[in-house]
């Protein structure tokens, strides 16, 4: 009794209750393409918040007005001693001795104000003044046109570098270059157009306008205090050290002796970068979890018909014993059928599931984990020889005498 | 009858099968002693109930007995384990039973086939013998039917070339034509008697007289005891 004749026995077998042997490969078929398909939308999905982090530059940090430690709201009892952020604080930063971790920083003045031309308007959600080290640290990079330069800055320049929902808004079709828009009342000059960066949940990343520090200070906020300053550290794992870099600097500016209280918040985007890494790996976890439970009942649905087969089958399998079957060649027959419907299902499932994943998922475009296909279509070949393996022994252990005389 | 002493191929001393226990113990064979030796044609008659079938059990080794002893070809049934009794089952004896017990929705061939390649015989090797097996009691052109297809006869004519195929040395009849009507019967008796007279052991069991009258010796049976035993005149 060879295997291969095992295995003709068992297609056999299969092929008399194709109907049933059918949905029971289905059962197989969509655990393993569901483990597949969910492991490829939490892989896609996780992918893809990273990306966005990665767009905004991993390797900078914001400095922001505000504090009481880390992430806090700024408390009554020191907003009085709380010093803003100044353009002093950013050229602090940029003394190498003090800071040798800071590539550059840019100081940023927001404005909240409305851009026009010729009838259209638009709200930049970010209307930033900077300096031209800014494009750098935030990763924006300009797809025509040219940034401005220290000396727009300095010569406070009517110039701007706009997004594309500025364009879109603005220009429509019209080549925004050298044309002149009103921010604020005031007349700029378009010079550069930034490459789509894309959404980031609520915010539009392309609806941005920037342009020179000394400009929007001088026509819109004033030359007081600014909004932010944005760092970019000399590499991504220098990142934890050019914060604490900064924050020995600015306490020491703003004379903070306790630095759990301090004026200013810092955003370290490495450490926003684990910190929803690590939430996309739950996610993962549990939508592979619910998967695993499909393929489970999967498995349970193997047991089940294989059950129902050795049952209705009682009188063949005894009529093979009494024709001279061996128990081994019994058990292997009804462990091949199982293992041969768990391995169908399985192949099937990689396939659905390779399929499925090149489709927009709620709006996630799924990434394949190679693992999942691996384990996905080895565990269900696994529940086939376990689940399968239950009936196929009832089924070898039958008396002959009894399992003739069944009806 | 036999002139050298010969081994027999059934020698059956003094075998018990009791089912149940206490009061509600039943005596399906109550001490039964019985030889068959080699090329014998033996009809086994009794009423339903008589113990004949518990009997064929025993002898084709589907059963084992409470108590007595039983030998196959000189070869002590009691001593073997399930393997070895599996390999018994598949050379030594060859089954025919009451209700064909064909394996359903599978060819003539597959059917025949099915002993040898448990045997583990190649598949070439298979093929010939099954072909032949069938040519034999004449379905050599229904191979590749499936029991559905063809007639109660033919289908216990595929047993019956299920039984031989492996070259048995006992054939064990179980009311062989106890679901066919009086033609097939006839055509399955002349078979049964082609099978014998080439030097086959046969046993049927059977509650016919006109099957029994086949056999060369009728052994009856009452109550789990043989109450006769002896040549048949025809």
């Amino acid at each position: 009794m060879t295997l291969l004749e095992i295995i003709r026995f068992a297609i056999t077998g299969l092929a008399a209750n194709r109907l049933r042997s059918g949905l029971t490969t289905l059962g197989i078929l969509i655990g393993v393409a569901s483990v597949i398909i969910l492991t490829a939308v939490g892989n896609g999905s996780s992918q893809q918040i990273q990306k966005n982090i990665q767009r905004l530059g991993t390797n900078s940090l914001t400095i922001q007005q505000g504090g009481g430690g880390g992430f806090g709201r700024l408390s009554r009892n020191n907003q009085s001693s709380a010093r803003r952020l100044t353009v002093a604080d950013a050229i602090a930063l940029t003394n190498p001795n003090a800071a040798p971790s800071i590539k550059s920083v840019a100081p940023v003045a927001d404005a909240n104000v409305t851009c026009a031309y010729e009838g259209s308007s638009s709200t930049p959600q970010n209307f930033a003044g900077t300096w031209p080290t800014y494009f750098e640290a935030s990763n924006d990079v300009i797809r025509a046109g040219s940034y401005f330069s220290n000396e727009d800055v300095v010569q406070g320049k009517h110039v701007i570098i706009i997004g594309q929902t500025i364009v879109d808004d603005l220009f429509g079709t019209v080549d925004p270059l050298n044309t002149q828009i009103t921010c604020g009342g005031q007349p700029y000059t378009v010079i550069g157009v930034l490459k789509k960066k894309g959404t980031t949940g609520f915010q539009d990343a392309d609806s941005i306008a920037i342009a020179p520090l000394s400009t929007v200070q001088q026509s819109i906020t004033g030359y007081g205090s600014i909004n932010s300053i944005v760092v970019e550290a000399v590499s991504a794992p220098a990142t934890d050290t050019a914060q604490s870099e900064i924050a020995a600097i600015l306490n020491a500016r703003h004379k903070i002796k306790n630095p759990a209280k301090t004026d200013y918040r810092i955003f370290n985007q490495a450490s926003l970068l684990s910190t929803t890494s690590s939430n996309s790996a739950v996610f993962t976890v549990l939508l592979s979890s619910v998967a695993a439970i499909s393929l489970l009942v999967g498995g349970i649905g193997i047991t089940n018909i294989m059950l129902v087969s050795v049952t209705e089958r009682t009188r063949e399998i005894g009529i093979r014993k009494a024709i001279g079957a061996p128990r081994g060649a019994i058990l292997g027959q009804f462990l091949v059928e199982a293992t041969l419907l768990s391995l169908i299902g399985g192949i099937a499932g990689v396939v659905v599931g390779i399929i499925g994943s090149h489709f927009q998922i709620v709006g996630v475009t799924p990434v394949i984990v190679p693992s999942s296909v691996v384990l996905a279509f080895c565990i269900s070949v696994a529940i086939g020889l376990f689940f399968g393996g239950y009936p196929a022994n009832r089924a070898a252990s039958l008396r002959p005498i009894e399992a003739l005389r069944y009806e | 009858m036999t002139i050298a002493p010969q081994v027999p191929v059934v020698d059956i001393r003094d075998v018990k099968k009791f089912y149940g226990s206490g009061d509600t113990e039943v005596r399906a064979l109550d001490g039964v002693t019985l030889t068959v030796y080699p090329g014998e044609y033996v009809a086994i008659m009794g009423p339903s109930g008589s113990g004949k079938s518990t009997l064929m059990n025993i002898i084709g080794c589907l059963d084992a007995p409470t108590a007595g002893s039983y030998a196959l070809d000189g070869l002590e049934v009691a001593r073997l384990d399930e393997r070895q009794l599996s390999i018994v089952r598949n050379r030594r004896i060859g089954f025919v039973f009451q209700s064909f017990n064909l394996i359903p929705r599978t060819s003539a061939q597959a059917q025949v086939e099915m002993p040898l390649a448990y045997q583990g015989a190649k598949r070439q090797e298979r093929r010939e013998k099954a072909l032949l097996a069938l040519g034999a009691v004449g379905l050599a052109d229904r191979a590749h039917h499936e029991p559905n297809e063809l007639s109660g006869g033919q289908q216990q004519r595929v047993a019956i070339a299920r039984a031989l195929v492996s070259r048995p040395s006992l054939l064990l009849a179980d009311e062989p034509t106890g679901a066919l009507d009086t033609k097939s019967t006839q055509e399955i008796m002349g078979l049964l008697e082609r099978v014998n007279s080439a030097g086959r052991t046969i046993i049927v069991i059977t509650h016919e007289h006109e099957v029994a009258q086949h056999a060369r010796r009728v052994v009856t049976m009452r109550d789990g005891k043989i109450i006769s035993d002896e040549a048949n005149a025809a």
